[in-house]
């Protein structure tokens, strides 16, 4: 494992290179271009089964509402219509919603990243006095826990219940962030760094804030990428905690829609035919789904690689 | 896999199975990932422990605990907030678990008349009792057996594929789903499974069948939540068995090339074993976790007609527990719950450890 695991780190760009080359310098054999030919097939339907669905979601929610529940898409958009979309963005609620997601969101990727860089950086420190205690207390954390029933009545018992705080507090950190960020910084902080700036009068405050934070900034990038969109989809916490219209999060608005099948009247104002009214909540809903994943997939692409530089530096950096 | 459960950000138990992490079990993701990391750490490990061990003998260290602290309180202060956290966050509910052994009317967690095992007792004899345990564990086992292998064949055969805009592609859209929340998720489900126009519906009158309700058929349950689960993860699940590929050294490939091997070949006596220990320790951590259901996605996905299969315990904690404020019941179930899945991660970390791979 450790071999695996050096010769991992020691980057995959060169290697990768490295066989493809080899590879275009040999001439495949028969079986290695049969071979070839099914992992391709493989490759490409998988691609197409994971991608269809989500082509059809989009094209329902572009299309008629008689078209989606005659069941006419198969493919690309029936009878071209932005209704869904319009109804979706009368929805008070929704809209609401979204923007209470937001601050979550920030807020509470800010909260996490403050805990859990703090926290990382000072049990990285070789010389903490208690140091593999303060880990144990952590890490014990994922082995065992309270159970859901308790951690409710402990935020009820701190007054968190029914306030923004209960989103971002309870929750403040992830151990195996914490346990990926301390390592990161064991390992990309050189200790004759840490001593030299010891040497120089630098207080561990300000090592941290003027050495250790600002060589930090791809591990603050994955762990900010993922505790970002933790926030952005969980909707259980908010299902305990929040009773407040006012202070839930989108999840909990889509969970109405989506699954109890609660849409509004306002939603459906411009439905003058009650028998158009069923169909229009289907076609709602397609447009609720685009309308609620859009901000992430849209920016997936471009922090995909942040994205799976975080899963390699918890599977590689030893 | 996938069985992974778990709330928000990563409590206890989210030492994500792969199936599907939710993206709210940040445990998850890492948790994956975790093992291998911690192995290579063992190795790495032993010069600095000696070295520690060294020094503590050295002058330094003879100014005592009380010095030492003085010396670096900064850190002491950097790390407090923290450490209130984890007190009040994580050690004040585990305390709050003796709950499952009082009467607890409302107040302080430590207050209520103790009542010994009578939760418990309540539970196991309660019809509910045995159909739970076996919904629980059944869900979970199936997701293990069909989710745990397509993760690294994808990862496989996407390091044998030759065509790198074929591989982008394939990658970047299997990815994609992870992002989706559990509840889009389940949205989209309902929306394909629909009686009346959804995908699957008429996939099944094409073929001559009568359209029918799935997320209403008890007997479908089951195979609906895991294959969803694979679909929306097993691109994500993926990464790290793509990642340790990746490093495999290009000159073990050369040599085999050279004798002769073809590419099936090399996948098999090269590709394979350089997985094994990633994947032994993935199986662990979901073996050990088989007892947390991806709680979030089966509560959504429940329904009147589907409850005889769907109801697993974690459901169930919360429906007793914050439905119907029956707390001390409720953290008795949930304590069992949380008590067996620590036990079997102990045993299987036990038994791997006579291989080579164990977490600790």
């Amino acid at each position: 494992m450790a071999n695996v695991n050096s010769e991992a780190a020691r980057g995959a760009g060169a290697s990768r290179g490295g066989r493809a080359g080899m590879k275009s310098a040999m001439r495949p054999a028969a079986g290695d271009r049969a071979f070839q030919a099914f992992v391709r097939a493989y490759l490409a339907a998988a691609m197409l089964i994971v991608l269809y669905p989500l082509v059809y979601v989009v094209s329902s929610s572009l299309s008629s509402s008689y078209a989606v529940i005659s069941g006419r898409v198969a493919l690309w958009p029936v009878d071209f219509s932005l209704d869904g979309y319009n109804a979706v963005f009368k929805h008070s609620l929704l809209m609401s919603g979204f923007w209470n997601a937001v601050f979550y969101a920030v807020f509470g990727t800010l909260v996490n990243l403050a805990m859990t860089i703090a926290a990382g950086f000072v049990l990285s420190r070789r010389e903490l006095a208690g140091r593999g205690l303060l880990t144990f207390l952590f890490t014990f954390t994922m082995l065992f826990s309270g159970g859901m029933i308790p951690m409710y009545l402990t935020v009820r018992g701190a007054g968190l219940y029914n306030t923004r705080l209960a989103m971002m507090l309870p929750n403040a950190i992830g151990v195996w962030y914490l346990i990926i960020c301390r390592t990161y910084f064991q390992n990309s902080i050189p200790r004759e760094l840490a001593e030299a700036a010891e040497l120089d009068g630098c207080s561990d405050i300000s090592f941290f804030t003027r050495v250790a934070l600002p060589l930090s900034a791809p591990i603050i990038a994955v762990l900010a990428l993922f505790y970002a969109v933790g926030h952005w989809n969980a909707y259980f916490d908010a299902l305990m905690y929040l009773k407040s219209q006012s202070l839930w999060p989108l999840q909990i608005i889509l969970r109405n829609i989506l699954i109890q099948s609660e849409i509004s009247a306002e939603m459906l104002t411009d439905v003058r035919l009650m028998e158009r009214s069923q169909g229009m909540k289907d076609l709602i809903k397609f447009s609720v789904i685009v309308v609620s994943s859009a901000p992430m997939l849209a920016i997936y692409p471009f922090v995909q690689k942040y994205f799976i530089r975080g899963i390699m530096v918890g599977a590689l950096k030893g | 896999m996938a069985t992974m459960a778990t709330t928000t950000l990563g409590p206890a138990g989210a030492v994500g199975p792969a199936g599907q992490p939710s993206p709210a079990s940040p445990s998850g993701p890492a948790g994956l990932a975790g093992p291998a990391r911690r192995n290579g750490l063992a190795s790495h490990a032993s010069p600095a422990l000696l070295d520690g061990r060294l020094r503590r003998r050295g002058p330094a260290r003879r100014g005592g605990l009380a010095r030492r602290i003085a010396r670096h309180w900064q850190w002491y202060a950097l790390i407090a907030a923290p450490l209130l956290w984890l007190a009040v966050f994580r050690y004040i509910p585990m305390a709050g678990v003796q709950l499952a052994f009082r009467d607890y009317m409302g107040g302080s967690i430590f207050s209520g008349k103790f009542v010994g095992l009578y939760h418990f007792r309540n539970f196991f004899r309660s019809p509910q009792a045995l159909p739970l345990i076996l919904n629980t564990l059944g869900i979970s086992a199936y997701n293990l057996a069909a989710g745990f292998p397509l993760p690294i064949v994808l990862a496989l055969f996407l390091n044998v594929c030759t065509s790198n805009r074929l591989k982008k592609s394939v990658q970047m859209i299997t990815y994609a789903p992870y992002f989706i929340s559990t509840v889009v998720m389940v949205g989209i489900l309902n929306q394909l499974v629909h009686p009346q126009f959804g995908l699957i519906n008429k996939a099944i009158s094409l073929a001559g069948f009568e359209p029918q309700n799935i997320m209403g058929i008890p007997d479908l349950f089951k195979s609906v939540y895991v294959w969803s689960g694979i679909w929306q993860y097993t691109g994500y699940n993926s990464i790290m068995y793509i990642a340790v590929l990746s490093g495999v050294d290009p000159s073990l490939h050369e040599a085999a090339v050279m004798d002769g091997a073809s590419a099936f070949k090399r996948m098999l006596h090269i590709d394979i074993p350089a997985i094994i220990p990633t994947a032994t320790i993935m199986l662990i951590l979901n073996a050990g976790n088989i007892m947390n259901v991806g709680f979030e996605k089966v509560y959504l996905m429940q329904n009147s007609l589907n409850m005889a299969t769907s109801d697993v315990i974690a459901t169930h904690v919360y429906r007793r527990g914050l439905e119907s404020a029956q707390f001390s019941y409720a953290t008795a179930v949930g304590l069992f719950n949380s008590f067996v899945n620590m036990l079997l991660l102990i045993i299987v970390n036990q038994v791997a450890r006579r291989g080579e791979n164990s977490l600790w």
